[in-house]
């Protein structure tokens, strides 16, 4: 258990956040996630291709867990016959409605400016840097030759 | 070419804005009112299997919609009568130009190429009775769409004469009209700049209503916003929209009141299925609004000012209507189509912001 002080410093919402250190990179492999809780929040980390990114895990049409959605490309086309899939596997699909959101910006596809998920930044480390803090890992072990995500929250 | 009216965007006959009625009904009297404009074929094929009586069921000629009573004439059919219909239309009514749209068997014949006859003939007939005599007159191309290929002609050759301002098709057809075998009728549209009109109406090929036949008039009509709706939506999702993106569609006598629920659920819908149509790019309410007008009469809302404004705010805004008569077709009484309870700015909208913009041949200068 990593001993550090909780330094907290401001979010992106003005509000006050800490560095939750909340898996080892091996425990979510590329095309995974993972649902989390930070300060009582549930969030879904998702590995794209070795980028790590977190959303919270609750739809703002109507609260469905966005984890237990398909994570899927996104469709496009002109006209019919000309459909393509691209940025394979970087939408989350709400398993409840359909909404389709892209995993990193959060964004809704259909309304992007004003249905979105809330955003929580996540970051790889390695475990040597965390020893040095300021970190939280309430539920990991930590050992310094690993690498470890943490979630700004 | 025939000249065109003298009445210009700037300023109709009595100086003020042009007004134009888009939905008005010419009456073919008879199929041998046709025949001049037919081969020697035809015109025996007719004569030999005696077939007459060409209105489409849809508007039967004693159904009290069909003619408002005081616009009846014994022994003739409702609207054959070109000077009552400038009478009550332009004098009357108050407009500068009225948009004929012929509504005839030819839209709805079994045989594709007596459909195509038939559709030529009414063209012919229109340009030359009507559109001819009252410089005040346009019409629409009617198609047979049993053949798009053949539809396609037609519109290739009345598309030369400037009076004709957009095509008309029928509500109900052999085939959704979104559907390719559609689009040669769209491709000509676009390539000469005109918007289609969706016209209430079946060919009869299926029950009026989605789920079976129903007993009586009262219910074909009523049910008709259930035909416009599957009509737009699928204009959308097979792609139509996206491919002709120079194309307006008229809904013409559809009523108005039911679109703001189809809008709505169509647009909530999509969000969650927007994958399998991935050309529609906006929601459904945005296409409606950018790509459909709908024409005033039969205007089933209530005679509420508030709630007037209120409904054209949900459809999209005061650009969407078109002002419209619908003579002979009894939707109202008295002398004015627009309800009294319509707000001024729409008014002015309707008959003639609205029709300038989207019937283009309407503002060329000749
Ligand atoms: S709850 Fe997510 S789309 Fe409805």
């Amino acid at each position: 258990m990593v001993q550090s002080e909780r330094r907290l410093k401001r979010g992106r919402q003005g509000e006050f956040v800490s560095k939750h250190v909340v898996a080892r990179v091996e425990d979510i492999g590329p095309g995974e996630r993972r649902v989390v809780t930070v300060r009582n929040r549930p969030i879904v980390i998702f590995n794209l291709d070795g980028e790590f990114f977190g959303l919270l895990n609750r739809c703002p049409h109507q609260a469905a867990s966005l984890s237990q959605g398909i994570q899927a490309g996104f469709a496009i086309a002109e006209v019919p016959g000309t459909e393509r899939c691209i940025r394979r596997g970087e939408f989350i699909r709400c398993p409840w409605h359909g909404w389709e959101y892209d995993i990193r910006t959060g964004q809704s596809w259909c309304d992007p400016e004003s249905i979105l998920v809330r955003r929580f930044k996540v970051e790889r480390v390695p475990g040597s840097e965390l020893v040095k803090g300021p970190f939280v890992a309430e539920t990991v072990e930590v050992s310094t030759d690993e690498e470890y995500i943490y979630v700004e929250a | 070419m025939p000249e065109l009216s003298e009445a210009r965007p700037d300023g109709g006959s009595n100086g003020t804005a042009l007004k134009i009625d888009c939905d008005v009904h010419p009456g073919v009297p008879t199929v041998e009112a046709l025949m001049p404009y037919m081969d020697d074929y035809w015109v025996d094929e007719f004569r030999n299997r005696q077939i007459d009586g060409l209105e489409i069921a849809t508007y039967p000629p004693n159904a009290p919609l069909s003619c408002r009573p005081d616009w009846r004439r014994d022994g003739e059919r409702p609207g054959a009568d070109r000077d009552q219909l400038s009478d009550v239309v332009l004098d009357t009514f108050g407009s500068d130009i009225a948009i004929c749209n012929p509504v005839y068997g030819g839209l709805v014949a079994l045989s594709e190429q007596m459909a195509a006859v038939l559709c030529r003939a009414t063209n012919c007939w229109i340009a030359e009775q009507w559109l001819d005599r009252d410089p005040r007159l346009r019409s629409s191309i009617v198609v047979p769409a049993q053949n798009p290929i053949l539809a396609a002609e037609e519109i290739e050759r009345c598309a030369a004469d400037a009076r004709f301002v957009q095509i008309m098709l029928l509500v109900a057809n052999e085939l959704l009209l979104g559907r390719q075998y559609y689009w040669p009728i769209y491709e000509a549209a676009q390539k000469h700049g005109l918007p289609i009109c969706i016209h209430a109406g079946s060919m009869y090929r299926y029950p009026t209503t989605p789920s079976g036949w129903p007993s009586h008039y009262l219910q074909d009509y009523a049910a008709t916003p259930q035909l416009f709706t599957a009509q737009m939506q699928n204009l959308m999702s097979e792609g139509a929209l996206a491919r002709f993106p120079g194309i307006t569609f008229v809904l013409a006598e559809s009523g108005i009141s039911w679109l703001p629920p189809y809008m709505w659920r169509a647009s909530r819908t999509w969000k969650g299925v927007r994958g399998e149509v991935p050309w529609i790019k906006r929601a459904p309410s945005a296409e409606v609004r950018d790509r459909f007008r709908v024409t005033l009469q039969p205007f089933d809302v209530t005679d509420d000012h508030d709630r007037i404004e209120k409904l054209v705010e949900q459809i999209g805004g005061e650009h969407m209507l078109l002002f419209s008569s619908d003579f002979p077709h009894w939707q109202f009484d008295g002398d004015d189509p627009v309800p009294s309870a319509m707000p001024e700015h729409l008014v002015r909208k309707m008959r003639t912001d609205n029709p300038l913009s989207i019937y283009t041949r309407l503002r060329e200068d000749k």
